[in-house]
């Protein structure tokens, strides 16, 4: 029988080794799987590459493990938001590195991961700073710049409610990179506010099947806050 | 001469919205499009993080947590809306299905350059979004900004001197003083502000002007 639920925080995080990329589902406080943050915490993983929309908020989460020195390298869009003090100090400290990468262009790197594709060309910052050093293509008589696959090592990923097998739905905006990120993720941990019978998921409302996902922890923690 | 005010410039540019359009909005005056499109029109705005047919604000005993809009602010879903993932959203921006996207924007070039995400090379923690997937990505861009910096620069500029955020991209401006099309030519000038005289606003512009 497969059964991809885990029991505890300790076997959801298990295996996960130091210098892994970690794919962090969510956008702002919406969809943000932070138990298995704080189980990260606890875990003791370092020297990471974390993979997200944001650099973390407050003291808690993906800003706590930044802050415990466990991050080496952030690859984000959006890390200068309202709390995210943690990034901005290691930032201008110079302990911590930062890639910048537009928002479609990080979903799409993922996507592409998951879907077998290496690399893409996009016209998506052509003629930027954020182009530099990338190869160029014309392409049509437009200009495209090559963006590579992003995979990660591990996914961390919020989800509505999951099964058995590892089937997902999502709640209104908290699907957001939740998706993306399971399928780029060769080991994807999720939890879920709600626990489904198998067959208990409308199959037509699945966000994400269960071939994408590894391991499922059942996590009550409510509504989202801030 | 009266200027308009960032209610003005909104209600101004939603004028120009007809019904049936894809809309996506920026953050700031942008966001503020939305109110002064009329129940008359249905027009269907998108959100980066998901959201396509995004409603207004809810009153704050009905907010749902789980939604939110781009800006991380609390909206609503209309009838007929969907949710979709992050890539699914993108390929939206990305693959040339929205009819508009609106921006604020801290310059825009005469040839249609836009800077609106970084003001040096070296800012600290940068941060880009979505502003470059909307603006190399949306069928047009449309920006609504002030006409001059508050120290009294002009933001419609010869050349961007900021990192740009894409090439060429700009079709409309809307400003506090004028609506300008953006032709191969330059700014073309579609209307000033009432008691504007054509020289108030050449001396306001960094760029020439074309009547």
């Amino acid at each position: 029988m497969i059964d991809k639920r885990v029991q505890s925080m300790a076997e959801a995080m298990a295996g996960i080794a130091d210098g892994a990329t970690v794919l962090i589902g969510g956008f702002g406080s919406v969809g943000q799987p932070n138990a298995l943050l704080e189980g990260l915490i606890e875990q003791g993983a370092r020297d990471l590459i974390c993979v997200a929309n944001n650099a973390g908020t407050g003291h808690t989460g993906l800003a706590r493990l930044m802050e415990l020195g466990r991050v080496r390298r952030m690859i984000c869009t959006f890390p200068r938001s309202v709390g995210s003090v943690v990034f901005e100090e290691l930032y201008r400290a110079g302990n911590i590195e930062l890639e910048i990468v537009p928002q479609g262009t990080l979903a799409e790197r993922m996507r592409a991961a998951g879907a077998g594709i290496p690399a893409f060309y996009t016209a998506t910052a052509a003629g930027t700073q954020l182009a530099r050093g990338k190869e160029v293509r014309e392409i049509g008589g437009r200009t495209y710049v090559l963006e590579h696959a992003l995979p990660g090592d591990v996914a961390l990923v919020e989800a509505w409610r999951a099964d058995r097998w590892g089937n997902l739905t999502f709640r209104s905006s908290g699907r957001n990179f939740n998706p993306v990120m399971a399928m780029a993720g060769r080991l994807t941990i999720v939890q879920s506010q709600h626990m489904a019978e198998l067959g208990e998921l409308d199959p037509e409302g699945i966000g994400t099947p269960g071939i994408f996902v590894d391991r499922v922890l059942h996590v009550p923690c409510g509504d989202p806050t801030g | 001469m009266q200027t308009l005010s960032r209610a003005a410039m909104a209600a101004r540019v939603a004028q120009d919205i007809p019904e049936g359009w894809y809309v996506n909005l920026g953050i700031g005056i942008p966001t503020m499009v939305a109110d002064h499109v009329g129940a008359d029109r249905e027009v269907i705005f998108h959100s980066e993080n998901g959201v396509l047919g995004m409603g207004p604000a809810p009153p704050a005993d009905q907010i749902d947590p789980w939604l939110i809009n781009a800006g991380k602010q609390h909206v609503t879903l209309l009838r007929g809306g969907a949710y979709v993932h992050h890539a699914d959203s993108f390929a939206m921006i990305r693959g040339g299905h929205l009819d508009l996207c609106v921006l604020g924007a801290f310059e825009v070039a005469e040839n249609g350059d836009i800077a609106n995400w970084a003001t040096s090379e070296n800012d600290t923690a940068p941060a880009v979004g979505g502003a470059m997937d909307l603006a190399a990505g949306a069928k047009r861009l449309w920006v609504v900004m002030e006409h001059t910096t508050k120290d009294g620069r002009s933001k419609l500029a010869r050349r961007c001197s900021y990192p740009l955020t894409a090439v060429g991209a700009v079709k409309r401006v809307f400003t506090n003083m004028a609506v300008l099309d953006i032709l191969a030519d330059g700014f073309h000038v579609v209307e000033m502000a009432e008691g504007l005289t054509r020289e108030a606003l050449m001396a306001a512009t960094d760029a020439a002007l074309h009547f």
